[in-house]
């Protein structure tokens, strides 16, 4: 029974491509706000991705995300560093700083500053310049979006000039840094050269990079740290999810997407069913031939859900497909939209399609088992 | 099947059907004996509204009378369950309707193949039968074609190709000639009149359509829920000159 269910789908051209709009519609809509939901998490937790080198971030313990730095004092790294079970821990600066161009104008830019001696926490992709160059006087790596952002049509040039905190500094490379919430220009330099380049403050020891002894966990250090010290310990991941976690708490971005998720959702259930329920309808003499000729409500119900299957299938392969589509001119080098989907968002919409056919079929199919086989023979 | 043919194939005994209930009710059915003989053309006439329609489903087992007996090869069909019943209808009745029905994204031989599918034939098997059966109605040059592509008199071909595809021992036809012209009407009795005599099958024909009436072995005129005549030709000698031919 199958082809003749199919053939019976496939034979309304009109009807069947609406049902696959529908759904079609409410996949992408589902899966583009999902993915730039995802996206724009990303890029909350992107600075943290991009320092890499350390396993283990140390903080204040109120620090809540990323760029709420609360600083710590020098004698925090002493204590840190005489944890047992560390292997090395070093400095590290993040802060906002105002970057004066030569023609006066002011950009808010993150700085960096990285350990003197080891660099670690350097930018992991160069694309102009080394990073061992930053042990140059006044030496900066400014990220290419952020030189973009700042000379806007320029090719990026290794030894271009400019202020910080009317301090000169140099661009002795560029880099590529994940794109951050607020696209800011990011700048590393040395944590020494990074004061210079900041008004003085009396603490300014953002974060403390660690990492463990040989043949200890992670996890087992990061405790010992936060028992010994007071200080909080975690991986990078960790930081990562911390900071993923305020924005979705503190700040109004879940909600609104969630809106707009919940309404492709909704939209798409009400195009798909009502399309469907009308197709179902339109054909409800068939159905009741059918019944006539001996087929059973099994049977019809097997045939209305492979019917519903087929459409989703297609509509979701069309609405992810074009999801990802409108991802790849977001993420295209250039464009600044956040855009990431995450694999949870691919079974999920995978998922909410599902609900949506199974709506769908379950009126048509409520309709189908009441129909009696009489009606053949009325009208 | 028998070749008793004194025997009926389905009994009626005192057949009621009461559509709604309190002072919407309509009594459609008021008591109706009915036997139905294979080999046989049985016409259900009368005016319209008279309860044609509703006898035809009660033999045909797609409704259930209020009262009354239903007997038909053997079993008692209103003691039978929805899921006995819709087995019965699977392998003995076959259906031909007023308005064709068949399903329109569907060439003429899909159509016809459809009650085999619904027994469970795979989509070759069942195509090869119901090819089979529309070249000998003369329908060999329309098979991929939709319903839509045909005329009335080659669709209602189709529709009784249908009917027959799965050698069913009943076959129920309502008004199957109003929506046809004069001469295609004629033709498609022809059709069906062999159908009975070759095929040892009772044949039920609801109509009002006074011209066909030269058809029927049994005719049956109906009013108001009642059947009030009952006129049987003795054509046996007509049928072994068909048989023999
Ligand atoms: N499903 C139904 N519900 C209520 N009344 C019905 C239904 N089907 C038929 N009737 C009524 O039963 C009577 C007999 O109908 P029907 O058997 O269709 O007559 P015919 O086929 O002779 O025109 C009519 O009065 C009709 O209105
Ligand atoms: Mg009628």
């Amino acid at each position: 029974m199958s082809w003749i269910a199919l053939k019976m789908l496939t034979g309304n051209r009109g009807k069947y491509l609406g049902i696959i709009l529908g759904i079609a519609f409410a996949s992408l809509l589902i899966a583009q706000q999902a993915s730039i939901f995802c996206g724009l998490m990303l890029q909350t937790s992107g600075q943290i991705r991009d320092i890499q080198g350390a396993s283990i971030w140390v903080m204040d313990p109120n620090v809540q995300f990323s760029d709420d730095v609360k600083p710590l004092s020098e004698n925090d790294l002493y204590r840190v560093r005489g944890v047992s079970g560390v292997s090395w821990a070093v400095r590290l600066y993040k802060g906002l700083t105002r970057s004066r161009l030569e023609d006066g104008n002011f950009q808010q830019t993150i700085l960096l500053g990285l350990d003197d001696a080891t660099l670690v926490g350097a930018p992991p992709k160069m694309i102009k310049g080394s990073v061992f160059d930053l042990r140059k006087p006044d030496a900066v790596i400014m990220d290419l979006e952020g030189y973009q952002l700042l000379w806007p049509g320029e090719e990026p040039l290794v030894g271009k000039r400019f202020e910080m905190n009317d301090h000169v500094a140099e661009i002795v490379g560029i880099c590529k840094a994940s794109r951050t919430f607020q696209t800011f220009p990011v700048v590393y330099t040395r944590y020494t050269q990074a004061l210079d380049f900041v008004p003085p403050e009396r603490k300014v020891l953002s974060f403390i990079l660690a990492e463990p002894s040989e043949g200890l966990s992670v996890d087992e250090v990061c405790k010992r740290i936060q028992t010994q010290t007071g200080m909080r310990a975690m991986t990078g991941t960790q930081f990562e999810w911390v900071t993923m976690k305020y924005f979705m708490q503190k700040t109004g971005i879940p909600f609104n997407f969630g809106i707009t998720v919940a309404l492709g959702f909704i939209v798409g259930t009400a195009i798909a069913a009502q399309t469907f329920y009308l197709f179902t309808i339109e054909n409800i003499k068939q159905y009741g031939a059918l019944k006539a000729m001996g087929a059973g409500n099994w049977t019809l119900m097997g045939m209305i859900l492979l019917q519903a299957m087929l459409v989703s299938l297609i509509g979701f392969g069309l609405g992810i497909g074009a999801a990802t589509w409108f991802g790849k001119i977001a993420t295209a080098p250039g464009s600044r939209l956040a855009f990431y989907m995450a694999p949870e968002v691919f079974v999920g919409t995978g998922l909410a399609v599902g609900v949506i056919s199974i709506l769908s079929s379950l009126l048509s199919m409520q309709r189908v088992m009441v129909v009696e086989p009489a009606v053949v023979f009325q009208g | 099947m028998n070749g008793d043919k004194s025997k009926p194939l389905i009994s009626c005994h005192d057949v009621k059907k009461i559509y709604g209930s309190g002072n919407a009710e309509v009594h459609a059915l008021r008591g109706v004996n009915l036997d139905v003989y294979p080999g046989e053309i049985t016409m259900l006439v009368g005016p319209s509204g008279c309860g044609k329609t509703t006898l035809l489903s009660v033999i045909a087992g797609i409704l259930k009378p209020t009262s009354g007996s239903v007997v038909a090869l053997g079993s008692e069909l209103t003691k039978l369950t929805s899921w006995r019943r819709t087995n019965f209808r699977r392998t003995n009745v076959g259906f031909v309707f007023q308005q064709f029905n068949l399903l329109p994204a569907l060439t003429a031989a899909e159509n016809a193949a459809v009650p085999l599918v619904i027994q469970g034939y795979t989509k070759r098997a069942a195509l090869a039968e119901s090819r089979k059966l529309l070249t000998q109605m003369g329908m060999g040059d329309r098979m991929s074609n939709l319903p839509g592509q045909l005329s009335g008199g080659q669709q209602q071909r189709v529709a009784i190709a249908r009917a027959l595809v799965h050698h069913p021992h009943l076959l129920v036809c309502d008004e199957p000639t109003s929506a046809l012209d004069a001469k295609t009407g004629h033709t498609i009795l022809e059709i069906l009149r062999s159908i009975a005599i070759e095929g040892d099958r009772a044949v039920v024909i609801v109509t009002h359509d006074s011209r066909i009436f030269e058809f029927a072995d049994t005719l049956a005129r109906m009013d108001d829920g009642h059947i009030v005549s009952l006129e049987r030709e003795h054509r046996g000698h007509e049928k072994e000159e068909a048989l023999s031919a």
